[in-house]
């Protein structure tokens, strides 16, 4: 299977026509969905994920409850027709909780939970397409529908995964890639440059990893100009809605498609 | 003889304004709106923040809510607008759950039943606690609470029961107690709750509204929306007449038809306001429904299409 696809091509194109850095199209959307308090849903090429925030709320469970800080509970569902595969994982599949665990560890030191004691802020994951780049789509989606809920937070949170093929670094990787390639998820704040997830499931060469690390910090940053002019957005029409503040006028300076220098690339 | 020396005249001096000096603090404020104004907005009050942008110098300014400090900044940490009152800038989210302030009328429904409390949801980051002490329980304003009361504490509120309330006091954690010591608080029935976001909802001379078409509305401050059947001033229940019976009833009164479309209409009027994040007062919820009854639809059809951005343009022409 994997010997009939070329993931990079003498072209220097990977097998979805994109080339080593680029990224795959991203799609905000941040229309309230149902009683949730900020929902946003993220597509990142064919990967889409769908999240509904609810909270800071009175905490369920009695026991769990921190009466310092609020607890955040993380519950992803996959849904069956996600994958090629017809397949109905349980909410206690092994994969499942790993997901869920490294969202919610992701999140706790960015959230400011101190401010909500004896609180739980529910974060509901449905996971609707995967193509690849499962957890990253989770985390970017997380970041907006917290920002949305209008729970305070230290800074955004940018996740984007990246691979190396033969010695030359890939970004943003499909499930064709993932399959074959070793990848990483990298999780930055991009104000303060620092990192909260690094998730390396598979072997990388501890040489190359330094390469991908940096590549995927700085993509960090390109996400969250994305993310920055959807939530600002978002924003500005509710203003303009209640009549308060400045009408919808053309948003931000929009420079869509980004590439980054080649600076990384002669090695 | 008396001889005038004039002395010799500075006035020019004071006619140049920009000679003027200021208090340090005058001057700092003038350097903060030139810092808030390098985004696109021209009213620096306006300017729209997401988390994790720098807002001003933490020497300066003093940090307030939805922001934190990092070393020499001032940081945003919620989506909202910039507000600023002299030395201390803070960012009002846009979209947040419900923030108590004392004196609050919230609309909430009891979650929970524990010794001499009960636990409402306010739709606040935590569930709002009603003391025993804090309701007015038949027999008079006055009257002690004895033990018995407190076992038959269901009586009174159960789960699930709807109540009007006003926020009394916070606990040391921030969470609010309420109290319904007033015959205008107490059990709702008779109606139905709409929920909307709490932004949407601004402090009103009165929150107790009442439409001509027979219709009374609860304006809660945590965007709990009571819209019930009115009830006359004179059947209200009196304090000398104070009717347990009346005022902790779970029966609805019989609501004819017309009153039911008239509840239903209100209620879709407000789903749309809502949608479309209107400010919800009572001079727009007079006019929405002039409106919606000129174009005499039927009340489901409000929630249908475009009739809600109809709706909206309309009331936007008028005002």
């Amino acid at each position: 299977m994997s010997s009939r696809i070329e993931i990079l091509n003498d072209g220097g194109y990977r097998s979805d026509g994109r080339r080593q850095y680029e990224l795959r199209d991203i799609t905000i959307d941040l229309t309230p969905q149902g009683t949730a308090d900020g929902s946003a849903s993220i597509t990142h090429g064919l990967t889409q994920v769908s999240v509904s925030i609810f909270g800071p709320r009175e905490a369920k469970q009695r026991s769990q409850t921190l009466h310092d800080r609020a607890i955040l509970n993380v519950e992803v569902n996959v849904l069956p027709f996600s994958t090629g595969d017809r397949r109905r994982r349980g909410r206690s599949d092994r994969r499942i909780l790993e997901l869920a665990a490294s969202i919610k560890s992701t999140f706790e030191p960015v959230v400011q939970t101190s401010l909500y004691p004896r609180s739980q802020i529910d974060i509901f994951v449905s996971v609707l397409q995967q193509d690849g780049g499962l957890l990253q789509a989770c985390i970017n989606a997380t970041t907006l529908a917290l920002a949305s809920a209008g729970v305070p937070m230290f800074d955004f949170v940018c996740a984007v995964s990246g691979g190396v093929h033969s010695a030359a670094p890939l970004l943003d990787l499909t499930t064709l890639e993932e399959n074959d390639l070793p990848h990483v998820t990298v999780a930055v704040m991009p104000r303060t440059k620092k990192v909260t997830l690094v998730t390396l499931e598979t072997r990388l060469h501890v040489d190359r990893f330094a390469d991908i690390f940096r590549l995927a910090c700085d993509a960090g940053q390109t996400i969250h100009a994305e993310m920055r002019r959807a939530v600002k957005e978002r924003t500005r029409t509710l203003v303009a809605a209640m009549g308060a503040g400045p009408r919808a006028g053309p948003g931000e300076h929009m420079d869509r498609d980004v590439v980054m220098d080649d600076t990384i690339i002669d090695y | 003889m008396i001889s005038f020396a004039s002395f010799p005249s500075s006035s020019h001096d004071f006619s140049d304004y920009s000679t003027t000096r200021h208090h340090p603090d005058v001057e700092d404020d003038i350097a903060m709106d030139f810092d808030l104004e390098d985004g696109d907005f021209e009213d620096a009050t306006q300017k729209l923040i997401v988390p994790g942008e720098p807002l001003t110098s933490s020497h300066a300014f003093m940090r307030g809510h939805g922001t934190y400090v990092d070393g020499e900044e001032v940081v945003g940490s919620v989506a909202g607008t910039v507000e600023r009152v002299n030395k201390l800038v803070s960012v009002r989210a846009i979209r947040t759950r419900y923030n108590p302030e004392v004196g609050d009328l919230v609309v909430g429904r009891i979650t929970e039943v524990q010794p001499r409390r009960w636990k409402v949801d306010a739709n606040s980051r935590q569930d709002a606690v009603l003391m025993l002490s804090s309701v007015n329980l038949p027999g008079g304003v006055q009257r002690r609470k004895l033990e018995s009361d407190e076992l038959q504490m269901r009586t009174f509120f159960e789960e699930g029961d709807l109540l009007v309330a006003e926020v009394q006091a916070f606990f040391a954690d921030g969470a609010m107690s309420l109290h319904t010591r007033s015959l205008k608080y107490g059990k709702l029935r008779n109606g139905q709750l709409v929920a909307v976001p709490p932004v949407l909802i601004k402090r009103l001379k009165s929150h107790f509204l009442t439409l001509p078409c027979g219709v009374d509305v609860i304006l809660g401050l945590n965007g709990y929306i009571w819209v019930s059947k009115h009830v006359k001033e004179s059947q209200q229940e009196g304090e000398e007449g104070f009717d347990a019976e009346a005022v902790y009833s779970n029966k609805n009164d019989d609501i004819d038809d017309a009153t039911r479309a008239a509840i239903s209409r209100v209620c879709n009027i407000i789903r749309i306001l809502a949608a479309q994040f209107v400010p919800l007062t009572d001079a727009v919820l007079l006019e929405a429904y002039d409106l919606v009854v000129e174009q005499e639809g039927d009340v489901k059809d409000l929630l249908h299409g475009d009739a809600g951005d109809a709706l909206v343009t309309a009331l936007g022409g008028r005002g």
